[in-house]
């Protein structure tokens, strides 16, 4: 049972990561990804939307929209959810750390349309999982997208400074990076059977 | 008058083609042995990798308006091709070289500026987008020391398929296969003895290949169980199996790609050896070297960011 759920953890972070491997979650992927700092900022608020997201989701879904016979309305009540989360982060980190509030800017509001969000609630919904399940996906998710999001800023950082010929410079080099960075991705295919 | 100098005043008389010659010296043992038990279509590869790589280079440089015949004595276009050449199977068809190498080359390098701002390893980054494109041609090894070009399963693909018998039965009761296996073993130490000739003349510091080779024997001792059928194989097996000598020595030692700090070193050798055992023991793939080195030439830059020396006065 125990290794069941770590096997869901891993799965999320590595072999199915939302970013590089199923490539949701893209825009703040690229949008954010220019300074440590702000990346490391945002990463954890995505890590806290997704999170929350996915437990509120899955706890509406089934205690709310299956007893009242209405499931065909998930995907409005789960944007809904999602907004509020945001919301609830947005006015958390305007509180806590001005500064963080000022370098994120319009990509904090922007979580609301983060795919990846939208997307771990409705696929935890496909795969039929159970509440401890879901909320591991929803934290295995926004672990992978951590992880990955920071990795390819330290990385973007570096490629400022390189030679990179004009017409390949800014977003071209870095999808052509993230392009690189998804078939080393591709080596994990496979390692849950 | 005395002429007034400054630091630094004893200079490295060693040019970046200096140490590609050093390198492409030390590969040629293992090259050879490649050719001789995988056959020369090894050789083929390597020609064929080496021609398209020097054209694409020149023609990129000829693009971009710079010198060519500078930048192409470098040699690094042609460690390139040498690597991935030897890393292709020998009965794969021309165009598998080609496109492996103009993959590198423009792609993995030329986009980033070239020489010296590549992130990730050119001939890795190849070999995967060939892995992963053509994955038949690329898995059909021939059989290591059978002259007829029959193609057969390495032992790292046996190792992967094998369910049922017990290691001793899997390779005739010998440790380390110097049997109907042994190509794979020679090579190996080919490969090794040319790593230990570039460690001696200080081509590279000892960190990433030893960190890479310790944790790979670790893990695959720890996961051995005396060998029955679901073992993954002893680390005498995993050390002298596949490209993991050409791995250590040849492709994570790569100055560019890798972390720069000697700690950074440790920590990024350590973290490849954990993932090639993953992905050997528990992956879809038979080989991990390139995955391993392609997953963490992405946390490299990380890596060095929070392992780099304090200024002094900072």
């Amino acid at each position: 049972m125990l290794s069941d759920y770590f096997i869901l953890l891993i799965s999320a972070v590595l072999i199915n990561n939302f970013v590089l491997v199923q490539f949701l979650g893209l825009c703040p992927f690229m949008g954010v990804s220019t300074k440590l700092e702000s990346a490391i900022g945002m990463a954890a608020a995505t890590f806290f939307v997704l999170t929350l997201a996915s437990i509120c989701s899955h706890l509406a879904y089934y205690y709310l929209l299956v007893p009242l016979g209405v499931p065909y309305l998930r995907i409005i009540i789960f944007i809904l959810i999602i907004a509020g989360v945001v919301q609830f982060t947005e006015i958390y980190v305007r509180k806590v750390n001005p500064l963080l509030y000022k370098v994120l800017g319009i990509f904090l509001p922007l979580i609301t349309t983060n795919c990846a969000v939208l997307g771990v609630a409705l696929i935890s919904l496909n795969k039929q999982q159970t509440f401890v399940e879901a909320t591991l996906y929803g934290m295995g998710a926004a672990l992978g997208f951590a992880v990955v999001l920071i990795l390819f800023t330290a990385l973007r950082e570096r490629i400022i400074a390189a030679d990179v010929p004009r017409p390949f410079k800014g977003a071209s080099i870095s999808m052509i990076t993230a392009g690189l960075a998804a078939l080393a991705f591709m080596g994990f295919a496979g390692l849950t059977r | 008058m005395l002429p007034r100098t400054s630091s630094p005043f004893l200079e490295s008389q060693h040019n970046t083609g200096w140490i590609m010659r050093q390198v492409v010296l030390a590969a040629i043992p293992g090259t050879a042995m490649t050719i001789y038990w995988a056959g020369w279509g090894v050789f083929a590869n390597i020609i064929i990798a080496s021609l398209t790589a020097l054209t694409l280079e020149a023609i990129v440089f000829l693009l971009r308006r710079r010198s060519v015949l500078f930048y192409l004595s470098d040699y690094s276009a042609l460690v390139t091709a040498l690597l991935l050449g030897v890393a292709l199977p020998g009965s794969a068809p021309w165009w598998i070289a080609v496109s492996g190498s103009a993959f590198a080359i423009i792609i993995a390098k030329h986009l980033y500026g070239g020489l010296g701002y590549n992130p990730f390893n050119p001939a890795m980054a190849g070999y995967v987008f060939l892995l992963i494109s053509f994955p038949l041609p690329m898995t059909q090894w021939p059989e290591l020391g059978n002259v007829d070009g029959v193609t057969a399963a390495t032992p790292l693909e046996f190792l992967q398929q094998n369910t049922t018998l017990s290691m001793a039965e899997l390779w005739n009761g010998e440790i380390l296969p110097f049997g109907p296996h042994d190509g794979f073993a020679w090579i190996n130490i080919a490969f090794l003895l040319g790593g230990i000739y570039m460690l001696a003349r200080k081509i590279f510091t000892w960190h990433a290949p030893v960190s890479m080779l310790v944790t790979l024997g670790l893990a695959s001792a720890f996961f051995y169980d005396n060998g029955s059928a679901t073992s993954q194989g002893s680390p005498l097996f995993h050390w002298f199996n596949g490209a993991t000598m050409l791995g250590a020595f040849f492709i994570i030692t790569e100055p560019v790609t890798s972390a720069t700090h000697p700690l950074g070193r440790l920590i990024y050798g350590t973290a490849i050896g954990l993932a090639v055992f993953i992905i050997r023991a528990w992956g879809t793939y038979p080989e991990a070297i390139a995955f391993a080195v392609l997953l963490m030439n992405f946390a490299a830059p990380l890596i060095d960011r929070y392992t780099q020396s304090r200024v002094y006065g900072h």
